[in-house]
């Protein structure tokens, strides 16, 4: 393997985790709802992924128990702002809050073991390709969900008549309930989907990237997949894009420092927000594109009138 | 319909009733409505006609009372229900998704048997067979109200209902648009289906209704057949006393000239918008000139230029009072004595989360600023002072409101409007520029409004309308000019004007076919 692949490999194993969450995130936003408790969801991934693969001695149970983990969460979350109503936001940030807290505790006793590590997958054939083969088709279960999950997401959103509701309902829930549409119960699966996304993300960390488990491990992850959900202006391929730029800026953000390169790694570790900002200056210059854009509920509470 | 007196009713009510905290906003209703007629709901805003179909159609809960469809009790929990029962519904606050194209926006509505792919053809070809030109790829927020309406139109006739209701539909239609969906109406009907029409526009009702239940104040006041009535007898039942007349006498001869626009062009800011072509316009003191013109038309971009919220290029394009404004933004309008009463009622003129008050200060903190705010530099708010003026202006125009001071969302579209151009008139502007001044706003409050710009055009002042209602142009206009593809006809004296030459220049010398305003869409 040459240094290239490894490059590009480092960076790859680096993008999947902020792939796969803000995905999760961007069917939330597409359907009105704002959940920033992704950090939160990500981090009770790891370490639910770690502590099962410890327990069964299989990483792929383990993987199974962070998408579990995460579910569990973003449930938490559905009920406190889609059943009671609660404030999106605030629900969020609690959320990110407990799950780093808790995740502490759960961890403890996990602290410096070492861990199991999911299995690549070697898909005969293709993995043969000079240079793509290594880098494409033998990789870990999780990148092929990762963009799986991309390319299933954008047809869902844009091809399927569900999608279609979903997106309705994320910009104008009101409209969506007088047509007939459940908009609780969808916001309720989409949030669902988010936590497993994001769970999965986490136990990407925790068994693919470093198996290992350590106290905030997720380290902003969350809150990067956040800003590449505006990043890609919710739409899945952009999201792809954004994510391995992303990734990209955070291994050469470690390569910067191992080298003494005179870029402060500060900069570079507040580039992907920086960018973030950027493309929600461009989407607000003009009315139109956030108007098609944006999901216009995003973040606001849906009390049916009865 | 030989046996209708001994048929079951399609759809009955029983002493349907909602109570809103202590309004009876719906009390005891009874209503039956035949299988195959065209039933007409009258009464004014916040007569609880809303209130009433919102309970039909499953959106709110009844607080009494009973639905019987076909003859059985129903309960109608929620609009799936409803649909699944066999009613539909075209809103009058639309239920349209502004991101969304318009094909996406009918393919919600649609049944699951359709290939999301061949959705744009179908909803082309459906909207065509209807008589309701649509552009299935256009994005709704970039369509005009009158063009959003028709989606709705369409929307809920392709979910093939037994009775459908309609709340205003034809407040933004050309006259040619609404005889097309009256020819569809009756079509339905001769299919044996029911329709609930609501509107406030007696001739309509009388000329497709079979029979009419009018409300007030939430009850029953009287059922008729609207044949057999005169629009003034329906207005007595309606208002509970009689319409007051425009009158637009005392109208003198025109004073100075206040606003006047010359080889006025605009480029179009969005694909979907429309240029403003070579426009000539000038209003003098005294005068009313309405602009008539068929939805989508560069009414809005008209009056965006002309309010300030676009700027043009040429400053010279806009003359008001003699003073060059194309490029002035529109607090610096309003400071030269101008007023500008937007389209949109929520979220344009007026912020609905907000009360009263707030967007009264909200429109004018810097035209009055020595009346609303105090502390110089600081520009405190003399909450004393904007109680007052807010209450003043609710006396004048009549404003029905709960509460002092409630949040503007609160208000029935009616009284909010009244609210907002009182806003404006409270000033006594020197130019006022408003776009359509009674959108589903009920014969009453429209007639005050009207009133209201003549009686300020009396005063000395410049009024320009722009209006699609043709009735509300003849009633106050002193000229009228009509815009067309983004090109203002010679504004004439109303004298001069009669409808079929308004309508030749709406359609700018084509047919008016639904074919050509096809076309037209899709040039857009």
């Amino acid at each position: 393997m040459d240094m290239t692949q490894a490059i590009i490999l480092t960076i790859m194993t680096a993008a999947t985790p902020l792939l796969l969450a803000a995905i999760g995130e961007l069917v939330v936003e597409r359907s009105g709802v704002l959940n920033l408790g992704v950090e939160g969801m990500m981090i009770m991934g790891a370490v639910a992924a770690f502590a099962i693969a410890q327990l069964t001695g299989s990483a792929g149970l383990g993987a199974l128990g962070g998408l579990l983990a995460g579910i569990l969460f973003s449930l938490l979350f559905g009920f406190l702002t889609l059943t009671l109503v609660a404030n999106q936001v605030a629900t969020g940030l609690a959320l990110t809050i407990l799950g780093l807290g808790l995740s502490g505790m759960i961890g403890e006793a996990f602290i410096g073991l070492p861990g199991l590590k999911l299995a690549a997958i070697e898909i005969p054939f293709l993995s043969d390709i000079p240079f793509f083969g290594r880098l494409l088709f033998a990789q870990d279960p999780i990148f092929y969900i990762s963009i799986i999950a991309v390319i299933g997401v954008n047809w869902f959103l844009f091809r399927s008549r569900a999608g279609l509701r979903l997106r309705a309902i994320g910009d104008s829930h009101t409209s969506a309930h007088a047509l007939g549409v459940n908009v609780v119960r969808t916001r309720y699966l989409a949030v669902m989907f988010g936590g497993a996304c994001a769970g999965l993300a986490g136990a990407h960390l925790s068994i693919v990237y470093t198996p290992q488990w350590v106290e905030n491990m997720t380290a902003g992850r969350g809150w990067i997949a956040l800003a590449l959900v505006v990043f890609a202006s919710w739409r899945p391929g952009r999201a792809l894009v954004g994510a391995y730029l992303f990734g990209a800026v955070s291994i050469g953000q470690l390569f910067a420092q191992s080298r003494g390169i005179g870029i402060p790694s500060q900069f570079l570790s507040a580039l992907p927000y920086l960018a973030t900002i950027a493309v929600l200056v461009i989407i607000s210059l003009n009315r139109r594109m956030t108007l098609i854009n944006t999901p216009a509920s995003l973040g606001k509470p849906f009390v049916p009138e009865r | 319909m030989q046996n209708k007196n001994t048929e079951t009713p399609l759809l009955e009510t029983r002493g349907l009733t909602k109570i809103f905290g202590s309004l009876r906003a719906c009390d005891g209703i009874d209503l039956a409505i035949a299988p195959g007629e065209i039933h007409a709901l009258l009464g004014e805003n916040g007569a609880g006609k809303s209130t009433l179909v919102k309970m039909l159609f499953g959106v709110l809960d009844p607080s009494g009372g009973e639905i019987l469809w076909k003859g059985k009790p129903v309960s109608i929990g929620s609009p799936g229900e409803a649909r699944a029962t066999g009613v539909g519904m075209v809103f009058q606050h639309f239920s349209l998704f502004e991101a969304l194209t318009v094909a996406e926006n009918i393919a919600l509505a649609l049944d699951g048997n359709v290939a999301i792919d061949r959705i744009s053809e179908e909803a082309r070809r459906l909207s065509l067979e209807y008589g309701l030109p649509l552009d299935p790829s256009a994005h709704v927020a970039d369509l005009s109200v009158g063009e959003r309406q028709r989606i709705e139109i369409v929307r809920s006739l392709l979910q093939n209902p037994e009775l459908i209701i309609l709340d205003e539909p034809t407040s933004v239609l050309t006259p040619q648009e609404a005889d097309k969906l009256f020819e569809t109406l009756a079509k339905l009907k001769a299919e044996g289906r029911s329709v609930l029409y609501i509107s406030h526009r007696l001739e309509e009702v009388q000329r497709i209704c079979d029979r009419a239940t009018v409300l007030r104040h939430g009850r029953v006041t009287g059922a008729c057949d609207p044949r057999q009535e005169t629009p003034s007898s329906l207005a007595r039942m309606m208002v509970g006393g009689e319409v007051a007349e425009i009158s637009g006498a005392g109208l003198g001869e025109p004073g100075d000239m206040l606003v006047e626009i010359k080889k006025l062009s605009a480029p179009s800011r969005t694909p979907f918008a429309v240029a403003l072509k070579d426009i000539d316009l000038a209003v003098r003191a005294g005068e009313v000139v309405a602009i008539a013109g068929v939805a989508g038309n560069g009414q809005s971009e008209l009056f965006d230029v002309l309010s300030g919220e676009d700027k043009v290029a040429d400053a010279e394009a806009i003359l008001i009072r003699g003073k060059p404004v194309g490029r002035m933004g529109i607090t610096e309008r309003r400071l030269l004595g101008c007023g500008f009463v937007p389209e949109e009622r929520h979220g344009h003129a007026a912020v609905s989360e907000m009360p009263l008050t707030a967007n009264l200060v909200l429109s004018r903190h810097s035209s009055d600023r020595a009346t609303f705010l105090s502390g110089g530099p600081l520009g405190l708010i003399n909450t004393d002072a904007v109680a007052k003026a807010c209450k003043r202006i609710c006396e004048i125009m009549d404003v029905r409101k709960s509460g002092d001071d409630p949040a503007a969302g609160s208000l029935s579209g009616g009284n909010l409007q009244k609210f907002i151009v009182g806003r404006e008139l409270d000033r006594k502007p020197m130019v006022l520029v408003v776009n359509q001044p009674t959108w589903g706003v009920d014969a009453g409050a429209a007639s005050r409004i009207r009133q209201a710009l003549i009686d300020l055009a009396k005063a000395g002042s410049a009024v320009v309308v722009i209006s699609q209602d043709l009735d509300e142009v003849f009633e106050i206009a002193s000229r009228i000019a009509v815009i067309n593809e983004g090109q203002l006809s010679v504004a004439e004296p109303v004298s001069t004007m009669t409808r079929e030459r308004i309508g030749l220049l709406m359609g700018g010398f084509h047919d008016g076919s639904g074919q050509a305003e096809v076309e037209a869409a899709h040039a857009h």
